[in-house]
């Protein structure tokens, strides 16, 4: 993994015609929009009530009233997966965002530093890695009790390690460079370095291990709600909904599939967003391609 | 060759000391404590302190933690409480179920992924590349057990070729054990040969691109020729690396599978156990499952050596 160095970031314009370009990217962005805005538009207006029972219109196959539904509450299937995105959506996000705010900070201090402090960082980063982090998360849940915020925690922690690693292969390849030198001889010390050379040429690197991260996060948030162990009832959850259907699927196969095609779309999305991302980014790779 | 053995064991042998005194912090610091759960509610207090005597909850810390390392060492991980019997036994009993599982799925996932991510690097760029890494695009959105919700309508309500789930047990015929094993494994096996396949491709068509390669060919080497006895072997650390990361990730989706298949496995036996608070269970699987990552990861070192001779003379 190598980064871009400073002098040759291209200009915005450069890269937005880049972006455009990259069929990947776009397919991504624009399935990625289409979710999020699914999830905004859920606060303001659904179909139907996501969470109000109906008993009249219980386990009802797609119709031109329901879309893709209802399940055996007679809650409007769309309403509760436009919900529910809300759910993986922050869940996700903000296990990201503890993977970065920790991770981050910690791989640069071990590139700066190196030495036996690197050392250990590096062998509690192989430590966690040994643990399967689904089983751990789990754990996490299970133990501290199920729910939303535990299911957060539980799957950041297992982003710090990603992050921390991330961010120090992307530093130590920008610190023997020459402006870095000439940071140092102009006396800035490593802190004011990292912040002021080193992130700004690992941001994209970060970025796109982000989306990775990110479109993990929404599958383990549905695999702990699965278990019951993420987002509680009556908050509707993807993986929830799957649970809910594994046992009156012979009736109504649909309860199984629009939940769980939400996921598959959403994880795709942010898959191709990466993915286009990371050609974009690093030219090194497009010229694989 | 020696050393770098050596190294890499003592490593592993470190992180699994270490693992384990995490995994016995954690379990201590949990509230509740395990002789009132044993008992319910409805103990005395005598009971309770005569039980916590028995389980040895009165000696000091570091003592129990030893006595906990040395019973792991010598094979005896305890006694569950809500299974009343010993902890090795219910691990042997669930291993025959998730270890063919593990292997099941490991094999179909790499028989599948390697010839898919060949057979791209080979047309790249053509309609087989496209449609190859587009399925496999989608294979990695996929989660497991959503697939596994869809075999099961698929091949057991639909066609009624095979069980929903449960296990008959090894002694009702091997193939009545397979055939339930069946579609848990594809389960396990195809999201993680979608992301195989991905990493086979991209780490083939980088030493496609090396200059040996181009000097192969330029010698008059047939193309079929220099993809196998030139490109694949270099292409195999990566995928290797891989495959023993996935080795984790199979552990882990069991606990999910296996209660989506009502299978009587370790990943059961685990969240059951996490669950009902059967700590001594949990430390045990736990413990259990770190080790055989750890050993992977040292046989997937190894293998790099095998692969790659240069690494041996480096080490």
């Amino acid at each position: 993994m190598s980064a871009l160095p400073a002098e040759t970031v291209p200009p915005s314009q450069s890269f937005l015609r880049l972006a455009l370009g990259n069929r990947s990217f776009v397919i991504g962005a624009v399935i990625t929009l289409i979710i999020a805005g699914m999830a905004l538009l859920s606060y303001v207006w659904t179909p139907y009530s996501a969470t109000e029972l109906s008993v009249l219109n219980k386990m009802k196959g797609v119709s031109a009233e329901h879309w893709f539904g209802t399940d055996h509450f007679g809650r409007d299937i769309l309403s509760m997966i436009m919900v529910g995105a809300r759910a993986s959506i922050a869940v996700a996000i903000l296990a990201v965002g503890i993977g970065i705010v920790i991770g981050v900070p910690l791989g640069c201090y071990a590139a700066a530093t190196g030495g036996w402090v690197d050392e250990v960082l590096m062998r509690v980063n192989d430590l966690v890695f040994a643990f399967p982090a689904l089983l751990s998360a789990i754990m996490i849940t299970a133990i501290f009790g199920p729910g939303a915020t535990n299911a957060i925690i539980a799957i950041g922690i297992f982003n710090i390690p990603v992050f921390a690693r991330v961010a120090r292969a992307g530093a130590l390849s920008i610190w023997p460079r020459e402006f870095i030198l000439a940071a140092r001889a102009s006396g800035k010390g490593k802190v004011l370095i990292t912040i002021e050379h080193i992130l700004p040429n690992i941001v994209s690197l970060l970025l796109v291990q982000g989306t990775i991260q990110f479109a993990l996060g929404i599958l383990a948030e549905a695999g702990l709600s699965y278990l019951g162990l993420g987002t509680q009832p009556p908050m509707p959850s993807w993986g929830r909904m799957l649970f809910d259907a594994q046992t009156r699927m012979m009736a109504a196969p649909h309860l199984a599939i629009f939940p769980g095609l939400a996921i598959v779309v959403t994880v795709l999305g942010l898959n191709l967003l990466g993915d286009g991302a990371r050609d974009i980014l690093d030219p090194r790779l497009r010229r694989v391609r | 060759m020696t050393a770098y053995i050596l190294n890499r064991v003592l490593i592993g042998l470190a992180t699994l000391l270490l693992a384990s005194i995490v995994v016995f912090g954690v379990m201590e610091v949990l509230p509740g404590d395990p002789a009132q759960l044993m008992l319910g509610m409805s103990g005395s207090p005598e009971a309770l302190a005569n039980l916590r005597a028995q389980m040895g909850l009165d000696e000091p810390i570091v003592w129990r933690y030893l006595h906990w390392i040395g019973g792991l060492l010598t094979g005896d991980f305890g006694r569950s409480y809500t299974y009343s019997s010993p902890v090795a036994d219910l691990i042997r009993e669930r291993l025959a179920v998730s270890l063919p599982l593990a292997l099941m799925s490991l094999l179909l996932s790499t028989f599948i992924a390697l010839p898919v991510g060949i057979f791209a690097a080979a047309r790249r760029g053509r309609l087989p590349d496209t449609l190859s890494m587009g399925t496999a695009q989608l294979g990695v959105a996929v989660p497991n057990f959503w697939f596994a919700l869809l075999l099961i309508y698929a091949f057991a309500v639909w066609l009624k070729w095979l069980p929903a789930g449960g296990f008959p047990g090894w002694n009702g015929g091997i193939w009545n054990g397979i055939k339930s094993l069946i579609l848990p494994s594809i389960a396990l096996a195809l999201p993680q040969a979608a992301i195989l396949a991905r990493v086979t491709r991209s780490a083939l068509l980088d030493v496609l691109g090396e200059d040996y390669i181009r000097t192969a060919r330029a010698k008059g080497l047939p193309r079929g020729r220099v993809l196998r006895r030139h490109a694949l072997r270099n292409a195999m650390i990566p995928v290797l690396t891989i495959l023993g990361l996935q080795f984790a990730f199979l552990l882990a989706g069991t606990i999910i599978i296996e209660n989506v298949f009502y299978l009587p496995g370790l990943g059961r036996l685990i969240f059951q156990a996490i669950t009902q608070r059967d700590l001594i269970v949990v430390e045990g699987v736990v413990m259990l499952l770190v080790a055989s990552v750890i050993v992977v990861n040292i046989m997937v070192d190894l293998a790099y050596a095998v692969v790659d001779p240069r690494l041996r003379e480096a080490a």
